[in-house]
Protein backbone atom coordinates (compact mmCIF):
# COMPACT_ATOMS: atom_id res chain seq x y z
CA UNK A 1 0.00 0.00 0.00
CA UNK A 2 1.47 3.35 -1.07
CA UNK A 3 2.32 6.02 1.47
CA UNK A 4 2.35 9.78 1.32
CA UNK A 5 2.85 12.62 3.74
CA UNK A 6 -0.26 14.54 4.62
CA UNK A 7 0.00 18.08 5.96
CA UNK A 8 -2.74 18.30 8.59
CA UNK A 9 -3.75 21.82 9.60
CA UNK A 10 -5.62 21.25 12.83
CA UNK A 11 -7.56 23.93 14.68
CA UNK A 12 -6.36 24.04 18.28
CA UNK A 13 -8.02 25.76 21.23
CA UNK A 14 -7.03 25.48 24.86
CA UNK A 15 -9.62 27.33 26.96
CA UNK A 16 -7.10 27.81 29.77
CA UNK A 17 -4.45 29.46 27.62
CA UNK A 18 -5.90 30.70 24.33
CA UNK A 19 -8.18 33.66 23.77
CA UNK A 20 -9.10 32.26 20.34
CA UNK A 21 -8.36 29.15 18.26
CA UNK A 22 -5.31 28.85 15.98
CA UNK A 23 -4.12 26.33 13.40
CA UNK A 24 -1.28 23.92 14.11
CA UNK A 25 0.39 21.92 11.36
CA UNK A 26 1.41 18.26 11.57
CA UNK A 27 3.21 16.22 8.89
CA UNK A 28 1.70 12.75 9.00
CA UNK A 29 3.06 9.76 7.05
CA UNK A 30 -0.20 8.17 5.88
CA UNK A 31 -1.21 5.06 4.02
CA UNK A 32 -3.68 5.72 1.23
CA UNK A 33 -6.25 3.46 2.84
CA UNK A 34 -6.22 5.44 6.07
CA UNK A 35 -9.17 7.51 7.14
CA UNK A 36 -8.53 11.00 8.52
CA UNK A 37 -9.34 9.57 11.94
CA UNK A 38 -6.29 7.28 11.57
CA UNK A 39 -4.16 10.32 10.78
CA UNK A 40 -5.47 12.08 13.92
CA UNK A 41 -4.75 8.96 15.97
CA UNK A 42 -1.21 8.96 14.54
CA UNK A 43 -0.79 12.57 15.69
CA UNK A 44 -2.14 11.74 19.15
CA UNK A 45 0.08 8.66 19.58
CA UNK A 46 3.30 9.92 17.96
CA UNK A 47 3.43 13.69 17.58
CA UNK A 48 1.26 15.51 20.12
CA UNK A 49 -0.51 13.83 23.01
CA UNK A 50 -2.34 17.05 23.95
CA UNK A 51 -4.64 16.96 20.90
CA UNK A 52 -8.28 16.45 21.94
CA UNK A 53 -11.00 14.97 19.73
CA UNK A 54 -13.92 12.56 20.04
CA UNK A 55 -14.09 9.13 18.48
CA UNK A 56 -15.21 5.67 19.43
CA UNK A 57 -16.21 2.99 16.93
CA UNK A 58 -14.23 3.82 13.75
CA UNK A 59 -17.04 2.21 11.70
CA UNK A 60 -19.69 4.90 11.07
CA UNK A 61 -21.94 3.76 13.90
CA UNK A 62 -21.24 5.86 16.98
CA UNK A 63 -21.41 9.31 15.36
CA UNK A 64 -18.67 10.75 17.59
CA UNK A 65 -16.00 11.73 15.06
CA UNK A 66 -17.87 14.37 13.06
CA UNK A 67 -15.52 17.24 12.10
CA UNK A 68 -14.99 19.77 9.33
CA UNK A 69 -12.55 18.43 6.74
CA UNK A 70 -11.59 21.14 4.25
CA UNK A 71 -14.77 22.99 5.22
CA UNK A 72 -17.12 20.01 4.83
CA UNK A 73 -18.86 18.35 7.81
CA UNK A 74 -18.00 14.64 7.67
CA UNK A 75 -17.34 11.57 9.78
CA UNK A 76 -13.54 11.38 9.90
CA UNK A 77 -13.72 7.57 10.02
CA UNK A 78 -15.47 7.63 6.64
CA UNK A 79 -13.23 10.21 4.96
CA UNK A 80 -10.23 8.62 3.32
CA UNK A 81 -6.76 9.97 2.66
CA UNK A 82 -6.88 8.71 -0.95
CA UNK A 83 -9.76 11.11 -1.70
CA UNK A 84 -8.05 14.21 -0.28
CA UNK A 85 -5.32 16.62 -1.42
CA UNK A 86 -1.90 16.73 0.31
CA UNK A 87 -2.97 19.50 2.68
CA UNK A 88 -6.03 18.86 4.80
CA UNK A 89 -7.65 21.33 7.15
CA UNK A 90 -9.31 19.76 10.20
CA UNK A 91 -11.68 21.87 12.29
CA UNK A 92 -14.33 21.12 14.91
CA UNK A 93 -17.92 20.90 13.64
CA UNK A 94 -19.11 24.33 12.57
CA UNK A 95 -22.00 26.11 14.34
CA UNK A 96 -21.14 24.65 17.76
CA UNK A 97 -19.02 26.29 20.47
CA UNK A 98 -15.53 24.76 20.78
CA UNK A 99 -14.87 23.06 24.12
CA UNK A 100 -11.24 22.22 23.33
CA UNK A 101 -9.38 21.58 20.05
CA UNK A 102 -11.73 19.45 17.92
CA UNK A 103 -14.30 18.81 20.67
CA UNK A 104 -17.51 20.82 20.47
CA UNK A 105 -20.21 21.60 23.05
CA UNK A 106 -23.39 19.67 22.23
CA UNK A 107 -25.51 20.77 25.23
CA UNK A 108 -27.92 22.67 23.00
CA UNK A 109 -28.75 19.62 20.86
CA UNK A 110 -29.06 17.40 23.94
CA UNK A 111 -31.72 19.74 25.34
CA UNK A 112 -33.58 19.77 22.02
CA UNK A 113 -33.49 15.97 21.79
CA UNK A 114 -35.41 15.90 25.08
CA UNK A 115 -37.83 18.63 24.07
CA UNK A 116 -38.84 16.74 20.91
CA UNK A 117 -40.17 13.75 22.93
CA UNK A 118 -38.33 11.13 20.92
CA UNK A 119 -40.08 8.11 22.27
CA UNK A 120 -43.33 6.31 21.51
CA UNK A 121 -46.26 8.18 23.05
CA UNK A 122 -49.48 6.23 23.58
CA UNK A 123 -52.94 7.59 24.32
CA UNK A 124 -54.40 4.08 24.51
CA UNK A 125 -52.76 1.44 26.71
CA UNK A 126 -50.37 -0.83 24.76
CA UNK A 127 -51.58 -4.36 23.92
CA UNK A 128 -51.02 -6.72 26.84
CA UNK A 129 -51.76 -10.18 25.49
CA UNK A 130 -50.05 -9.96 22.09
CA UNK A 131 -47.23 -8.18 20.30
CA UNK A 132 -47.81 -4.89 18.55
CA UNK A 133 -47.51 -6.13 14.98
CA UNK A 134 -46.13 -3.81 12.34
CA UNK A 135 -46.23 -4.52 8.63
CA UNK A 136 -43.17 -4.04 6.43
CA UNK A 137 -44.96 -1.18 4.69
CA UNK A 138 -45.55 0.53 8.05
CA UNK A 139 -41.89 0.07 8.97
CA UNK A 140 -40.78 1.49 5.65
CA UNK A 141 -42.57 4.76 6.42
CA UNK A 142 -39.98 5.67 9.07
CA UNK A 143 -37.05 3.23 8.83
CA UNK A 144 -34.83 5.69 6.97
CA UNK A 145 -35.06 8.18 9.85
CA UNK A 146 -33.98 5.59 12.42
CA UNK A 147 -30.55 5.54 10.74
CA UNK A 148 -29.57 8.87 12.38
CA UNK A 149 -26.51 8.42 14.60
CA UNK A 150 -26.58 11.95 16.09
CA UNK A 151 -23.25 12.87 14.51
CA UNK A 152 -24.52 16.46 14.09
CA UNK A 153 -22.92 16.93 10.67
CA UNK A 154 -26.32 18.27 9.56
CA UNK A 155 -26.22 21.01 12.20
CA UNK A 156 -22.74 22.00 11.04
CA UNK A 157 -24.05 22.30 7.46
CA UNK A 158 -27.29 24.13 8.29
CA UNK A 159 -27.00 27.89 7.69
CA UNK A 160 -30.28 28.44 9.50
CA UNK A 161 -28.87 26.93 12.69
CA UNK A 162 -25.68 28.93 12.16
CA UNK A 163 -27.67 32.15 12.29
CA UNK A 164 -30.35 31.20 14.81
CA UNK A 165 -29.58 28.81 17.65
CA UNK A 166 -33.27 28.71 18.65
CA UNK A 167 -33.98 26.62 15.52
CA UNK A 168 -34.53 23.04 16.66
CA UNK A 169 -32.51 21.80 13.71
CA UNK A 170 -32.34 18.93 11.22
CA UNK A 171 -31.43 15.77 13.16
CA UNK A 172 -33.88 16.33 16.03
CA UNK A 173 -36.71 17.11 13.59
CA UNK A 174 -35.87 14.03 11.48
CA UNK A 175 -35.97 11.88 14.60
CA UNK A 176 -39.28 13.40 15.64
CA UNK A 177 -40.63 12.59 12.18
CA UNK A 178 -39.46 9.01 12.72
CA UNK A 179 -41.81 8.72 15.74
CA UNK A 180 -44.64 10.62 14.06
CA UNK A 181 -44.55 8.10 11.20
CA UNK A 182 -44.43 5.05 13.52
CA UNK A 183 -47.73 3.12 13.47
CA UNK A 184 -47.36 2.36 17.22
CA UNK A 185 -47.10 6.05 18.14
CA UNK A 186 -50.02 8.33 19.03
CA UNK A 187 -48.06 11.45 19.94
CA UNK A 188 -47.89 13.30 16.63
CA UNK A 189 -50.19 16.15 17.58
CA UNK A 190 -48.42 16.56 20.97
CA UNK A 191 -45.03 16.67 19.23
CA UNK A 192 -46.22 18.98 16.47
CA UNK A 193 -47.38 21.52 19.04
CA UNK A 194 -43.69 22.03 19.85
CA UNK A 195 -42.08 21.23 16.52
CA UNK A 196 -44.45 22.75 13.94
CA UNK A 197 -43.78 26.10 15.52
CA UNK A 198 -41.69 29.14 14.74
CA UNK A 199 -38.48 27.60 16.11
CA UNK A 200 -39.36 24.25 14.59
CA UNK A 201 -40.03 23.21 11.02
CA UNK A 202 -41.12 26.64 9.82
CA UNK A 203 -37.71 28.08 10.57
CA UNK A 204 -36.26 25.78 7.88
CA UNK A 205 -35.90 27.59 4.56
CA UNK A 206 -35.04 24.37 2.68
CA UNK A 207 -31.41 24.91 1.82
CA UNK A 208 -31.11 21.12 1.82
CA UNK A 209 -27.50 21.11 3.04
CA UNK A 210 -28.37 18.74 5.91
CA UNK A 211 -29.38 15.98 3.50
CA UNK A 212 -26.37 16.56 1.24
CA UNK A 213 -23.88 16.02 4.07
CA UNK A 214 -25.67 13.28 6.05
CA UNK A 215 -23.27 10.31 6.18
CA UNK A 216 -26.16 7.88 6.78
CA UNK A 217 -28.47 9.21 4.01
CA UNK A 218 -31.22 10.04 6.49
CA UNK A 219 -32.50 13.03 4.47
CA UNK A 220 -33.56 15.39 7.28
CA UNK A 221 -34.67 18.01 4.71
CA UNK A 222 -37.35 15.59 3.47
CA UNK A 223 -38.50 14.90 7.04
CA UNK A 224 -38.82 18.62 7.75
CA UNK A 225 -40.79 19.38 4.57
CA UNK A 226 -43.16 16.47 5.32
CA UNK A 227 -43.58 17.74 8.88
CA UNK A 228 -44.55 21.14 7.49
CA UNK A 229 -47.40 19.42 5.62
CA UNK A 230 -48.35 17.38 8.73
CA UNK A 231 -48.19 20.52 10.89
CA UNK A 232 -50.45 22.48 8.55
CA UNK A 233 -53.01 19.63 8.48
CA UNK A 234 -52.84 19.37 12.29
CA UNK A 235 -53.36 23.14 12.64
CA UNK A 236 -56.56 22.95 10.59
CA UNK A 237 -57.77 19.80 12.36
CA UNK A 238 -57.43 21.51 15.73
CA UNK A 239 -59.56 24.40 14.49
CA UNK A 240 -62.42 22.33 13.09
CA UNK A 241 -65.69 22.62 15.03
CA UNK A 242 -65.86 20.05 17.82
CA UNK A 243 -62.10 19.46 17.96
CA UNK A 244 -60.23 19.46 21.27
CA UNK A 245 -57.59 22.21 21.45
CA UNK B 1 -10.59 23.59 35.39
CA UNK B 2 -13.02 26.10 33.99
CA UNK B 3 -15.05 25.77 30.83
CA UNK B 4 -14.70 28.63 28.38
CA UNK B 5 -16.24 27.45 25.12
CA UNK B 6 -15.22 29.52 22.12
CA UNK B 7 -18.03 30.63 19.81
CA UNK B 8 -16.91 31.16 16.22
CA UNK B 9 -18.53 34.21 14.67
CA UNK B 10 -20.86 33.78 11.67
CA UNK B 11 -21.42 36.74 9.37
CA UNK B 12 -25.12 37.56 8.95
CA UNK B 13 -24.43 39.24 5.61
CA UNK B 14 -21.88 37.01 3.87
CA UNK B 15 -22.59 33.50 5.25
CA UNK B 16 -23.68 32.23 1.85
CA UNK B 17 -20.25 32.89 0.38
CA UNK B 18 -18.82 30.01 2.44
CA UNK B 19 -20.00 27.20 0.18
CA UNK B 20 -21.31 26.54 -3.34
CA UNK B 21 -24.49 24.91 -2.04
CA UNK B 22 -25.37 28.09 -0.10
CA UNK B 23 -24.76 30.23 -3.19
CA UNK B 24 -27.04 27.96 -5.26
CA UNK B 25 -29.72 28.33 -2.58
CA UNK B 26 -29.38 32.12 -2.68
CA UNK B 27 -29.68 32.06 -6.50
CA UNK B 28 -33.00 30.25 -6.05
CA UNK B 29 -34.27 32.47 -3.26
CA UNK B 30 -33.24 35.75 -4.89
CA UNK B 31 -36.23 35.21 -7.18
CA UNK B 32 -38.26 36.69 -4.31
CA UNK B 33 -37.08 40.09 -5.60
CA UNK B 34 -38.73 39.32 -8.94
CA UNK B 35 -41.92 38.30 -7.11
CA UNK B 36 -41.84 41.65 -5.28
CA UNK B 37 -41.29 43.44 -8.62
CA UNK B 38 -44.24 41.68 -10.28
CA UNK B 39 -46.44 42.26 -7.23
CA UNK B 40 -45.70 45.99 -7.53
CA UNK B 41 -46.34 45.84 -11.27
CA UNK B 42 -49.69 44.12 -10.74
CA UNK B 43 -50.75 46.68 -8.12
CA UNK B 44 -49.81 49.47 -10.54
CA UNK B 45 -51.80 47.79 -13.34
CA UNK B 46 -54.89 47.27 -11.14
CA UNK B 47 -54.75 50.85 -9.85
CA UNK B 48 -54.46 52.13 -13.44
CA UNK B 49 -57.41 49.96 -14.51
CA UNK B 50 -59.53 51.16 -11.59
CA UNK B 51 -58.71 54.84 -12.23
CA UNK B 52 -61.21 57.34 -13.59
CA UNK B 53 -59.43 58.06 -16.85
CA UNK B 54 -58.07 55.63 -19.47
CA UNK B 55 -54.82 57.61 -19.62
CA UNK B 56 -53.33 55.76 -16.67
CA UNK B 57 -54.07 52.37 -18.23
CA UNK B 58 -52.59 53.48 -21.57
CA UNK B 59 -49.46 54.64 -19.75
CA UNK B 60 -49.21 51.26 -17.98
CA UNK B 61 -49.54 49.40 -21.30
CA UNK B 62 -46.95 51.64 -22.94
CA UNK B 63 -44.53 50.96 -20.08
CA UNK B 64 -44.78 47.24 -20.77
CA UNK B 65 -43.58 47.81 -24.32
CA UNK B 66 -40.50 49.69 -23.22
CA UNK B 67 -37.40 47.72 -24.40
CA UNK B 68 -35.99 47.69 -20.86
CA UNK B 69 -39.25 46.24 -19.52
CA UNK B 70 -39.34 43.62 -22.29
CA UNK B 71 -35.76 42.64 -21.41
CA UNK B 72 -36.75 42.34 -17.72
CA UNK B 73 -39.80 40.20 -18.61
CA UNK B 74 -37.73 37.96 -20.91
CA UNK B 75 -34.94 37.46 -18.35
CA UNK B 76 -37.43 36.78 -15.56
CA UNK B 77 -39.23 34.19 -17.71
CA UNK B 78 -36.00 32.42 -18.65
CA UNK B 79 -34.73 32.54 -15.05
CA UNK B 80 -37.94 31.06 -13.69
CA UNK B 81 -38.25 28.43 -16.39
CA UNK B 82 -34.65 27.32 -16.52
CA UNK B 83 -33.49 27.57 -12.93
CA UNK B 84 -36.35 28.06 -10.49
CA UNK B 85 -38.68 25.46 -12.03
CA UNK B 86 -35.91 22.91 -12.47
CA UNK B 87 -34.66 23.40 -8.91
CA UNK B 88 -38.08 23.30 -7.24
CA UNK B 89 -39.33 20.29 -9.21
CA UNK B 90 -36.12 18.50 -8.29
CA UNK B 91 -36.90 19.16 -4.60
CA UNK B 92 -40.60 18.24 -4.81
CA UNK B 93 -40.14 14.51 -3.97
CA UNK B 94 -38.71 15.47 -0.58
CA UNK B 95 -42.01 16.98 0.50
CA UNK B 96 -44.07 14.20 -1.11
CA UNK B 97 -43.36 10.71 0.17
CA UNK B 98 -45.85 8.63 -1.78
CA UNK B 99 -46.01 5.03 -0.59
CA UNK B 100 -48.46 2.39 -1.78
CA UNK B 101 -48.23 -0.71 0.44
CA UNK B 102 -44.53 -1.51 0.56
CA UNK B 103 -43.70 0.31 -2.65
CA UNK B 104 -42.41 3.85 -2.56
CA UNK B 105 -43.03 5.92 -5.66
CA UNK B 106 -39.60 6.77 -7.15
CA UNK B 107 -38.50 10.41 -7.08
CA UNK B 108 -38.37 10.64 -10.87
CA UNK B 109 -42.07 9.70 -11.13
CA UNK B 110 -43.00 12.62 -8.84
CA UNK B 111 -40.75 15.02 -10.75
CA UNK B 112 -42.21 13.81 -14.07
CA UNK B 113 -45.73 14.32 -12.65
CA UNK B 114 -44.86 17.93 -11.88
CA UNK B 115 -43.55 18.58 -15.40
CA UNK B 116 -46.65 16.92 -16.87
CA UNK B 117 -48.97 19.05 -14.71
CA UNK B 118 -46.98 22.12 -15.70
CA UNK B 119 -47.37 21.41 -19.44
CA UNK B 120 -51.12 20.74 -19.05
CA UNK B 121 -51.68 23.95 -17.05
CA UNK B 122 -49.60 25.99 -19.52
CA UNK B 123 -51.68 24.66 -22.44
CA UNK B 124 -54.86 25.43 -20.47
CA UNK B 125 -53.73 29.03 -19.92
CA UNK B 126 -52.86 29.34 -23.64
CA UNK B 127 -56.31 28.03 -24.54
CA UNK B 128 -58.13 30.30 -22.04
CA UNK B 129 -56.23 33.36 -23.27
CA UNK B 130 -56.99 32.54 -26.90
CA UNK B 131 -53.45 31.74 -28.05
CA UNK B 132 -54.98 28.76 -29.87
Amino acid sequence: MSQRTLELEVLRYDPEQDSEPHFQQYSVPCREDWAILDALNYVKENLDTTLSYRWSCHMMVCGSCGMMINGEPVLTCKTFVRDLPDTVRVEPLANFPIERDLVVVLDDVMEKLQRAQLWIIRQDPPPVDHEFTQSRGALQKFKQYTMCINCMCCYAACPQYALDKEFIGPAVLALAHRYNRDSRDQGQSERLNTLADHDGVWQCSFVGACSEVCPKHVDPAAAIQQMKVDGAIEWWKQRLPGSKR
Amino acid sequence: MSRQPYVRPVSRTTWYMRHGRYRRYMLREVTCLLVAFYTGLMIWGLAALAGDSPVGWERFLAAQQNPVMIAVHASALIYYLVYMTFDWFKLAPKAMAVQVGERVLPDRAIVFGHYAAWVVLTLLVFWLTGVF
